[in-house]
């Protein structure tokens, strides 16, 4: 069967050689990939521990307590962060049930599969595109057309449409996962097909639907060109019930952030703001796999 | 007359004719089998007993199945059917749930909410399903820590607990080692006190041990439909016999 065996006394010069080479590759091989590892971790806690380190000199309980002042120059971001935390919130108790109904429909009731396909090719295209689009988009359609004035809920509702092929593919991927014998087993006792989607299919798939939201609050936490154009970058500090409303413009901390850094120069604060996103995206990311864990049992 | 009837039963995916023309007479409170090669059809008849073949794109159905004289086609709906004829598939399907969640689920599709009586038909449902001993100290524990021959009986306890007329079962045991086979045998001879069963099986000993009728199908037809005993031992068609001697299949 192998010829190395046969004859192990006849070529062991090459055969010792190939052995050899194939370790320095090996070796080769396995140092490169750990060097790409340690270049990646080392980038990423380079910087965690670079923003860290400017950042958290200047986040102060007044910093975080307070409003800016224009008139004596003091920076608060209190509002900052409301809005930030609104704009989460409003964006996704509109995409959540919208995307999530969406994929269901897509992947369990549609029967024209050619137009299923046609509307995921839709939707996965639509998720590349620059942000800054749905903001002009966002800005015509929302700000003017509709006449809401740069706000939150029209920043909303344009991070809405950013992340709603998010929502819709992730969820979709996960109905996908559910095995068929579970629908078979449920509609087999009788259930009808609300029922069964409602008590078997989606409690299988709340892990997807939590990743596809933890991605969503990622892009809202994170957009900012989208935002410049539609929700406005004023400091007034909101009520809930506000923050609904149309006209009520509002930045959130990565267009302060922006406004801070570039067009005023206080670096300091754009770096606290930036400690502040960090921490926060660590944990609404904790949050939701908690949530996640709960919704399973 | 029996409970179930098909009567010219015609049956195409797309324009593929899976059953011919199918007319069956199956009798209350007896093990009717089915048997014959792959794509022979068998597992489709079942499923149009409790039109589970609603299920596939481009299914279209001609003839007649009537349960307890009513057409189920035309004059029932659909989960009152399914409610009425269970099922229980190739392979174990238990929800990823609690033991006792599996066993309520079909109840509280009906409308079962209250906790005693619930508790109630688990325990007999499981029972019935000759699990109980093994499952009665962990009925909150995910039924997916079961073996697989633990996971069908509660499939079947699943099926039970909706109390059905008829239980269809596909193939049941062809995922299954040969004790828990031996098992689910046992438990379906046990049943048929109570229960009409329809059972589609690959295994030939299998239809001879516990079937009161075997029907033969064969490219979509039914070749020959009798007594087990006598389909076995006197096949009246030599398609049928070529099968059952292993010529074929």
């Amino acid at each position: 069967m192998k010829p190395s065996q046969k004859s192990p006394a006849a070529a062991p010069r090459p055969g010792q050689r190939r052995s050899r080479r194939r370790i320095l590759a090996d070796g080769l091989r396995a140092g490169l990939m750990l060097l790409s590892v340690a270049l990646i971790c080392a980038l990423l806690i380079g910087m965690i521990v670079y923003i860290f380190v400017r950042g958290l000199p200047h986040i102060s309980a007044e910093f975080l307590t307070t409003s800016p002042n224009a008139r004596t120059g003091w920076i608060g971001i209190l509002p900052d962060l409301l809005n930030t935390l609104y704009i989460i919130a409003i964006t996704v108790a509109i995409v959540l049930p919208l995307g999530v109904g969406a994929a269901i429909y897509l992947n369990e009731y549609a029967s024209n599969k050619r137009l299923v396909r046609v509307i995921e090719f839709a939707t996965e295209t639509l998720s590349g595109i620059p942000s800054i689009i749905y903001g002009l988009v966002g800005m015509l359609l929302f700000v003017n057309f509709l006449g809401l004035q740069p706000c939150l809920l029209a920043g909303a509702l344009t991070l809405v449409i950013l992340t709603l092929p998010t929502v819709v593919r992730t969820t979709q991927e996960s109905l996908k996962t559910v095995p068929q014998s579970y629908r078979e087993g449920s509609l087999g006792l009788g259930s009808g097909k609300w029922h069964m989607i409602r008590t078997v299919v989606l409690p299988s798939s709340v892990d997807g639907i939590v990743t596809g939201c933890i991605l969503a609050i990622g892009r809202i936490v994170g957009e900012s060109a989208a935002l410049l154009y539609t929700a406005g970058a004023a400091h007034n500090l909101l009520n809930p019930l506000q923050a609904v409303a149309p006209k009520s413009a509002g930045t959130t901390l990565t267009v302060a952030m922006y406004i801070y850094a570039k067009e005023r120069g206080e670096t300091d604060a754009a770096f606290a703001i930036a400690t502040i996103l960090l921490i926060l995206t660590l944990l609404i990311n904790l949050a939701a796999k908690l949530a996640a864990k709960h919704l399973k049992k | 007359m029996g409970i179930l009837q098909s009567e010219n039963l015609h049956l195409w995916y797309g324009s593929f004719e899976a059953l011919k023309g199918i007319d069956m007479e199956i009798p209350a409170r007896e093990i009717t089998a089915l048997i014959g090669p792959s794509g022979c059809g068998k597992s489709t008849f079942l499923k149009t007993l409790n039109r589970m073949n609603d299920l596939v794109e481009g299914c279209r159905i001609e003839g007649r199945v009537t349960l307890g004289g009513e057409d189920i086609y035309h004059n029932m709906d659909v989960n009152q059917l399914r409610k009425r004829v269970g099922m229980v598939f190739q392979k174990p399907n238990p929800f990823p749930m609690s033991i006792y969640d599996n066993i309520a689920y079909g109840p509280r599709i009906h409308g079962i909410r209250s906790r005693a009586k619930l508790d109630e038909i688990v325990e007999s449902s499981l029972k019935a399903a000759a699990i109980w001993e093994e499952t009665r100290d962990k009925l909150r524990s995910s039924a997916l820590g079961l073996s697989g021959g633990q996971q069908q009986r509660l499939c079947i306890a699943r099926a039970l607990a909706v109390k059905p007329e008829v239980l269809l079962m596909d193939e049941p045991t062809s995922a299954l080692d040969p004790i828990s086979t031996g098992k689910i045998e046992e438990l379906a001879i046990a049943l048929k006190k109570e229960y009409t069963i329809v059972i589609v099986t690959h295994n030939m000993q299998q239809a001879v041990r516990i079937s009161d009728r075997t029907a033969f199908f064969l490219l979509g037809e039914m070749v020959e439909y009798g007594k087990t005993t006598d389909v076995f031992s006197n096949p009246h068609d030599t398609r049928t016999e070529n099968y059952i001697t292993g010529r074929f299949g």
